[in-house]
């Protein structure tokens, strides 16, 4: 269920009393309703669902715990542990 | 693309493989529940990974797989008349009814439509005001605060050619039926991670003291349902049951606070019938009495329409993880995609779809 | 404005579904079942894009083909360029030089005048770049509401040159897999046309003839055993037909599947798979192992081949199944679907 993609809020405006965003995913643009992530800026990664915005990306989060799943790929490379 | 590639890692997916199948001392069987994530392992042949100690069993979170037969049947007789206009969402249009499904429905000169946003529907709603314009609203937690917006905006703009037909359900109180069933066999669960990114995960900690089950908040991309695996299989070895989020980047234990308070706004719970399981109390969601003239139920007046499920579909008990697709004896022969006996062989995540296209009913081969 | 088509049926059908038309297995079933259960002879039998027939001692390529695109206009064509396109493609996929087309019209009352102009110099531009002569036609006008605007077909001969013999029945174990570019931009640039996706750079259909694209490849070897270009249904539903048709199974690998990154972005946000999009301007081979590099070089030395790849090879395991090594490691099967490919969003 729920497919949510994330994306990068290029633009945002109020719009007939709505908060609309041009979002960005890869190599297009779609317009997206930040109703419910009213703390979501321009330049902002959220995760998009049937057109609306669901949550923002903690970007933060995001790369702490990507740091470590990283390196622990890269340990696991080095001494050649391969699943 | 950024949050999704660096999650397709083969390097990261491998030693996370490698992790769990040095954590794992003993057999295990967990359930990944959202449908997404089931997709997610068939399409990337996750499974493959996973040491044989590792049984993953596939949940109910398929939204178009558990609408009740009799909810698709309702949609199709609205969606026959001819001053409607029906807007859904793609994945309900295969959904086999009792006789038929929305694109015959279509194909016999119905107004059926497909829409990516319910916010579309009030838009062309409001483009065509001699046509009652139906929006089909299912989907679990995800999808009610966007949906609810659609009948708010309505509200709000005074649109009286709108309605929604409404079929919403709940995750937690299906997942309490699952696990106070018989021969119940999941030891840990795979939380979904955008159910999540609207409701947080507080929920998740009542059912975790309840039954003493570890479940793991999980994402959808390959990385983040491995790190998921990896971090229940932890858990399970140290006798551990507790929750722990591993999609930080989108959930947060509170969720999201407008969602739900416009989901409160617009709807109430209420029970729900689930195909192939039967009703589950407190497990769906209706329209609150205030937006009464927007419930496309009460204004095409099908409520009395029922449905009896064909007996040989097994899809409770593979909805509830019980049995394989596999299992099925009608899998493969008289149940395939082209011909859908039920909906988890029709929903592009339903367990069944997802087995038949991606695996061909090959049992699980583990190259870990 | 409903953008989508059929579905799988609900058990044996009693009338004609959209789906039939969509390129996966239910047009393959009406195929089967009604026009070859009524056309039988060995030409047609052999269910390849064209029909190569022998004339006093001469082969020609005789093909046919029917587009019915909605919109009309799109980015990077019409249904006048694809109308040329189409068929000069699948006469090239024979190995042939097309030389003439026929343009048959059938046109809704009340069709502008300026839209049908603009077809027909879009469709006159195509065949004389593609170096094809319209010789004959017709036209026929349907009452209003009986067509979507306008259909065309047409139908096209070429000459097959002495020794090419290309069929998707004859792919062998260790045969290589070729793809000529990224896949999926037709597909997409239509949905885009239609559902008002915007793209950062302006995502085109790929809509080519490919013949000379093809005669470099020829000249290259001429142990190539297939082509064949992906149009709807998608890669997936072109290398299936090939596997079943040659009795072997195929392996492709994901890594190797060129794909932009506007097709992606569309593609991830609709839930949608690019190998079951379609496209206009690519083309799949099978070629004998020596031959793979030989051949792959003269792709890419060409305009149209620039990004060309060996994405996979043919095997004796699995016959009739296509599969794939996914980005992670293991490999999973690429079925051919019943109808079109519906966006999701669960």
């Amino acid at each position: 269920m729920c497919l949510a993609v994330p994306g990068k809020i290029l633009e945002a405006e109020e719009r007939d009393g709505n908060r609309v965003a041009k979002v960005q995913f890869g190599g297009i643009t779609r317009q997206a309703f930040l109703t419910f992530v009213p703390e979501a800026e321009v330049g902002d990664y959220v995760l998009v669902h049937v057109g609306f915005a669901i949550s923002r990306i903690d970007a933060e989060e995001a790369r702490r715990t990507f740091e470590m799943l990283e390196s622990m790929g890269a340990i696991a490379e080095e001494l050649g542990a391969d699943a | 693309m950024k949050y999704i590639d660096e999650y397709r890692d083969e390097r990261i997916v491998r030693s996370l493989a490698a992790r769990i199948a040095r954590l794992a001392t003993r057999s295990w069987n967990l359930m990944e529940i959202c449908g997404g994530q089931t997709h997610t392992i068939m399409r990337y042949g996750l499974h493959e990974l996973l040491p044989p100690a590792i049984n993953l069993v596939h949940g109910p979170g398929c939204p178009v797989c558990v609408t009740p037969l009799e909810v698709v049947d309702k949609a199709i007789e609205i969606a026959s008349r001819s001053d409607v206009t029906f807007m859904s969402y793609g994945d309900m249009l295969r959904v086999p009814g009792s006789s038929r499904d929305l694109f015959r429905v279509k194909a016999a000169g119905g107004d059926v439509r497909i829409v990516y946003s319910p916010m579309e529907a009030v838009k062309l709603a409001r483009a065509m005001p001699q046509r009652q314009v139906v929006f089909f609203s299912i989907g679990f937690e995800t999808t009610a605060p966007p949906n609810a917006m659609a009948v708010w905006e309505a509200r709000r703009t005074g649109l009286d050619n709108f309605s929604m037909l409404v079929s919403h359900v709940l995750v937690p109180p299906a997942l309490r039926l699952l696990l106070t069933s018989p021969g119940n066999q999941v030891q840990g669960l795979i939380a979904p991670g955008h159910v999540c990114s609207v409701m947080g995960y507080w929920e998740y900690e009542e059912i975790c003291r309840e039954f003493h089950i570890p479940i793991v908040v999980g994402g959808f991309e390959p990385a983040d349902l491995m790190e998921a695996v990896s971090m229940l299989v932890a858990k399970l070895e140290s006798g551990r049951a507790e929750v722990e989020n591993q999609y930080v980047r989108s959930v947060c234990r509170e969720g999201n606070l407008p969602a739900q308070r416009l989901m409160r706004e617009v709807f109430r719970v209420c029970g729900r019938k689930w195909r192939g399981i039967g009703l589950i109390p407190e497990s769906g969601l209706c329209l609150r009495d205030e937006f009464a003239a927007y419930d496309a139920e009460k204004i095409f007046e099908v409520s009395g329409v029922t449905a009896d499920e064909p007996s040989e579909c097994i899809s409770a008990l593979v909805l509830q993880g019980r049995k394989r697709p596999t299992d099925c004896p009608a899998f493969g022969v008289r149940c395939r995609p082209e011909t859908p006996m039920g909906a988890p062989m029709v929903s592009a995540e339903g367990a069944c779809a997802a087995y038949y296209r991606y695996r061909r009913g090959r049992a699980p081969e583990a190259t870990a | 404005m409903n953008s989508f088509v059929c579905p799988a049926p609900i058990g044996l059908n009693d009338t004609v579904l959209l789906g039939h038309g969509s390129g996966g297995k239910l047009s393959a079933d009406l195929t089967r079942d009604v026009f070859l259960a009524a056309f039988q002879n060995p030409i047609l039998a052999r269910m390849d894009d064209q029909a190569i027939v022998s004339i006093n001692g001469m082969r020609l390529a005789f093909t046919t083909d029917t587009f019915v695109v909605k919109p009309l206009f799109f980015p990077g064509g019409d249904i006048g360029s694809l109308a040329v396109h189409g068929t000069v493609n699948d006469l090239a996929m024979g190995g042939a030089q097309p030389l003439f087309l026929s343009a048959a019209f059938i046109i809704e009352e009340g069709l502008p005048m300026e839209t049908l102009r603009a077809v027909v110099t879009s469709l006159q531009r195509a065949a004389a770049a593609a170096g094809v002569q319209v010789v004959t036609g017709d036209t026929k006008v349907v009452e209003k509401g009986s067509g979507d605007g306008l259909f065309i077909n047409t139908s096209g001969i070429g000459v097959v040159p002495e020794g090419i013999q290309l069929s998707a029945s004859q792919a062998r174990p260790g045969d290589r897999v070729l793809l000529s570019g990224a896949i999926g931009e037709h597909g997409i640039a239509i949905l885009a046309k239609r559902e008002g996706l915007e793209f950062e750079s302006e995502l085109a259909s790929d809509s080519a003839a490919l013949h000379t694209l093809v005669a470099e490849m020829l000249g290259a070897s001429h142990d190539i055993r297939c082509l064949r270009d992906p149009t709807r249904g998608g890669v997936s539903s072109t290398l299936n037909e090939i596997a079943a048709q040659s009795r072997v199974g195929v392996e492709i690998d994901e890594r190797a599947i060129p794909l932009r990154e506007e097709v992606k972005g569309a593609c991830e946000m609709l839930g949608l798979d690019p190998l079951y999009v379609a496209n206009e301007g690519k083309l799949i081979a099978i070629v004998a192992p020596d031959a793979a590099d030989p051949v792959l070089d003269a792709m890419r030395r060409h305009p149209l081949g620039g990004q060309a790849q060996i994405i996979g090879s043919v095997t004796a395991a699995h016959p009739g199944m296509v599969t794939m090594r996914t980005l992670v490691g293991p490999s999973r099967i690429v079925d051919m679907l019943a109808g079109d490919q519906l966006p999701r969003i669960c």
